[in-house]
């Protein structure tokens, strides 16, 4: 078994492109679950608004890229606002029921064969990201040379994605300091006793649903922008699972816990990955093909993920770093 | 407390014992459902060596397995100038070829068009498609053409609106009872636990998956004479199902409940056990989908303008009776009444005396063997693979909240109402958005009437 290079492509993977588009899509989450008690199960779908915004904007519409973001970061606040009419109203497993549908309309709406022309059916669309492949300055692959490196474009989107989620935590941490960021807390906590107090709760919940989900949609443009291409499996229900798990992991309510969770659990992930592939691989594997083939050593990963998410909600609600006062969780 | 990492081990155990036995029984027989390759059918014509290019096709039908040769069939090729330039007739193996005139750089880039006469038809077969008697082929490579005409049942794509829509109601009917026998067991374990169950559809391809591992034992079972594999297995896996959900009850969501977890935490456990439990279907049963050696494909019957199948029949009254024995058993037995009093309120119904562990451990096994049922069914009607319960979660979510989340009837309802829902309303939006459809009600009816149809008008938030 080649040590060397599970270690090295599973850190490649935890610190790549792809952890820090969960770490965006968790930060969103992280607002609404982690701190208002909102359950949004959608969070794929203000992925797809985001990331097919932009994607068609340049190549079906063949306009600006840089306005197409902008028209992302409006598309999915409009999403918020239409799903939040509707469920903030409501208890929190009707909030989550219908996120979660909404984000399955979204998805199968785009990958349909009638909207083909707009949004490339279930191929989806290429060649959108020259504007910003274009700002590139790295040349060569990029790296600690022996230990991980990433190829020139993988690295600018990387660098790109981090920074936005940086600013993205930087920003979660200055509003839940704020009286504003207090009162989301005290939603959590105890809705009705906020509501005594004169709060306005749909409308505090409403915010907190549309700042997370634009910061879902800006996870959808660097999800876009880090394929190159876009397409409709992108944004599965199992999209939004996987960025729960990465909240989870990390700790809900807690700025840095998306930031943590995501670097954990794609490391995790990519290394039980290439551990059960080089195990089942080759002449004489480690496990006997009878037991396990390389098609079944593939589920490996998402099968202990599940477990593990059960596991991590039994007995850490918490996550690793989160604190349990923080969050007690709790619809009636 | 201390109760807790043994009990989860127990169901970890048993899942895996479980699931060892179904792959046992899977990999014993994983020979061979029949495909559609009929020895006697459709005998490619030998390569030639000449330069001319040649339209093939081979008709089959179907309707019999192995599908059989459709002969003397007689077939026209017009270009694109309206002239007539070669026929054919299919032969003993079903296949036509036909030789296009001139060298093969004369035909690249032109346009044919294949005619089927439908009069040279057989007795009895028809095309699947009626209008598609004739296809259009453009040759842009130097290469021979093999064309297919589908030849089955004539389906209602040719009828009028009104037969087209009796048609789909008939496939609806079938789905939305398969929807209400999942929606009714979700319903039941949320009334009385609180639960929104995301790995309801896994309990539902379990049933499916446990049918599967008994119709795929070599060998077939009789009694005189009958084969009945198949009622073998929908047995079994409705055993299995209680017994998979007793366990579930026991060894998670009892021990959860318990010690105060909140609902919100149990969604999320749900949600991870849902992915646990689909990917260890999918290492069982790999990512294919799957058919029950029975009636995979059998004749339809013509009532009337529409087509039933004996399946649909059998679908439709089983289920029927399923339904109707639950729901006479809440509203009659003491035990159902029990059931409606924990729905109502736990802690009064446990001080009148009621039981109420043992009352939801029997919703349970309930619960769960509906939707292992629905399972099995659903995959009689349009076969399954390991995310079939995931695929149709939503649609079970849609049916129990539009009918009103924990009320029995109100599942019923509302499963009827989105099965219709979506098969018929592929009379006037694209198939491939039914689903899409039916979502859309859900939000439409929770925005008007957030309570459900029969829920009661209660305060939901």
């Amino acid at each position: 078994m080649d040590w060397h290079a599970i270690f090295s492509q599973a850190l490649q993977q935890g610190l790549g492109p792809v952890a820090a588009v969960y770490c965006l899509a968790a930060i969103g989450l992280n607002i609404h679950f982690g701190y208002t008690g909102l359950l949004n199960f959608g969070q794929a779908g203000f992925m797809a608004v985001g990331g097919y915004a932009v994607a068609s904007f340049v190549a079906t519409w063949g306009l600006s890229f840089w306005l197409g973001c902008l028209v992302a970061l409006v598309a999915s606040a409009i999403l918020g606002l239409l799903l939040g009419v509707p469920t903030l109203r409501l208890r929190a497993d009707y909030l989550a029921i219908v996120t979660i549908a909404a984000a399955e309309i979204i998805r199968q709406t785009i990958g349909s064969v009638t909207l083909l022309k707009y949004f490339g059916g279930q191929d989806g669309l290429q060649g959108f990201n020259q504007s910003f492949a274009k700002l590139n300055p790295f040349t060569g692959r990029i790296g600690i040379p022996g230990v991980v490196t990433w190829r020139p474009y993988d690295f600018w989107v990387l660098l790109v994605c981090w920074a936005l989620a940086a600013l993205a935590c930087l920003m979660v941490w200055a509003l839940m300091r704020s009286p504003w960021g207090r009162v989301l807390k005290s939603i959590r906590e105890d809705e009705d006793a906020v509501r005594s107090l004169g709060k306005n709760v749909y409308a505090y919940k409403m915010q907190s649903l549309v700042l997370g989900g634009v910061i879902g949609g800006v996870a959808g443009i660097m999800s876009a922008l880090q394929h190159s291409a876009i397409n409709p499996s992108f944004f599965a229900t199992d999209t939004t699972f996987f960025a729960y798990t990465v909240l989870l992991v990390g700790g809900a309510a807690r700025v840095l816990g998306p930031v943590a969770g995501t670097v954990i659990f794609w490391f995790l992930l990519s290394f039980l990955d290439l551990f059960f592939g080089q195990a089942t691989g080759g002449a004489d594997p480690l496990i006997p093909a009878s037991i396990m083939n390389s098609n079944q050593a593939s589920l490996m990963r998402f099968i202990l993920m599940g477990l593990a998410l059960m596991l991590l909600m039994i007995y850490r609600p918490q996550g690793i770093f989160g604190d349990r006062r923080e969050l007690a969780i709790d619809a009636r | 407390m201390h109760a807790r990492p043994r009990s989860i081990a127990t169901l970890l155990v048993a899942l895996v014992t479980t699931v060892l036995v179904m792959s046992g029984s899977g990999s014993a027989s994983a020979a061979p459902v029949p495909h559609a390759t009929g020895s006697s059918a459709c005998t490619k014509p030998a390569p030639r060596d000449d330069d001319t290019i040649h339209i093939q096709g081979c008709l089959t039908d179907t309707r019999e397995k192995p599908p059989k040769a459709v002969s003397g069939v007689k077939f026209s090729v017009i270009d694109d100038s309206g002239k007539n330039v070669g026929e054919g007739t299919s032969n003993d193996s079903g296949v036509f070829d036909i030789a296009l005139p001139g060298k093969s750089i004369d035909v690249l880039g032109n346009t044919y068009t294949v005619k089927l006469d439908k009069k040279s038809l057989p007795e009895g077969a028809a095309l699947r498609n009626p209008k598609q008697v004739s296809l259009k082929v453009t040759f842009n490579l130097s290469s021979d053409r093999f064309v297919t005409f589908p030849i089955g049942d004539a389906s209602a794509a040719g009828a009028g609106k009104a037969t087209q829509g009796l048609q789909l109601a008939v496939g609806g009917l079938v789905f939305s009872l398969l929807l209400a026998m999942a929606a009714l067991g979700l319903s039941m374990i949320f009334g009385t636990t609180g639960l929104t169950n995301f790995a309801h559809g896994e309990l539902i391809t379990f049933g499916a998956l446990a049918a599967y591992g008994v119709d795929a034992l070599p060998g077939t079972i009789h009694v005189g004479g009958t084969n009945i594999t198949l009622a073998v297995a929908i047995a079994v896996a409705a055993i299995a199902s209680a017994a998979f959900g007793w366990l579930n009850e026991r060894t998670l969501w009892g021990p959860l409940r318990r010690r105060g977890t909140g609902l919100v935490a149990m969604m999320v456990v749900s949600i991870g056990l849902s992915i646990f439990l689909r990917n260890i279907y999918q290492y069982l049963a790999g990512a294919g989908t799957h058919q029950y050696s029975q009636f995979s494909s059998p004749r339809p019957w013509h009532w009337g303008p529409v087509l039933v199948t004996p399946k649909d029949v059998f679908i439709v009254i089983f289920s029927v009776l399923v339904l109707t024995s639950v729901v006479i058993a809440l509203q009659r037995t003491k035990l159902g009444k029990a059931t409606r009093a924990v729905a109502d309120n736990p802690a009064l119904a446990s001080a009148t005396g009621i039981n109420v562990d043992r009352v939801i451990s029997v919703v349970w096994i309930v619960g769960a063997m509906l939707a292992g049922l629905s399972g099995v069914l659903l995959g009689m009607s349009q076969g399954f693979d390991f995310q079939i319960g995931f695929k149709i979660l939503l649609l079970v979510f849609a049916a129990t909240v539009l009918g009103g989340l924990g009320t029995a009837w109100g599942a019923i309802v509302g499963a009827m109402v989105i099965g219709l829902f979506v098969e018929v309303s592929t009379l006037f939006i694209p198939a491939e958005l039914k689903f899409v459809g039916a979502l859309v009600v859900l939000i439409v009816v929770l925005l008007i009437r957030p309570q459900g149809l029969l829920g009661k008008a209660q305060r939901v938030g």
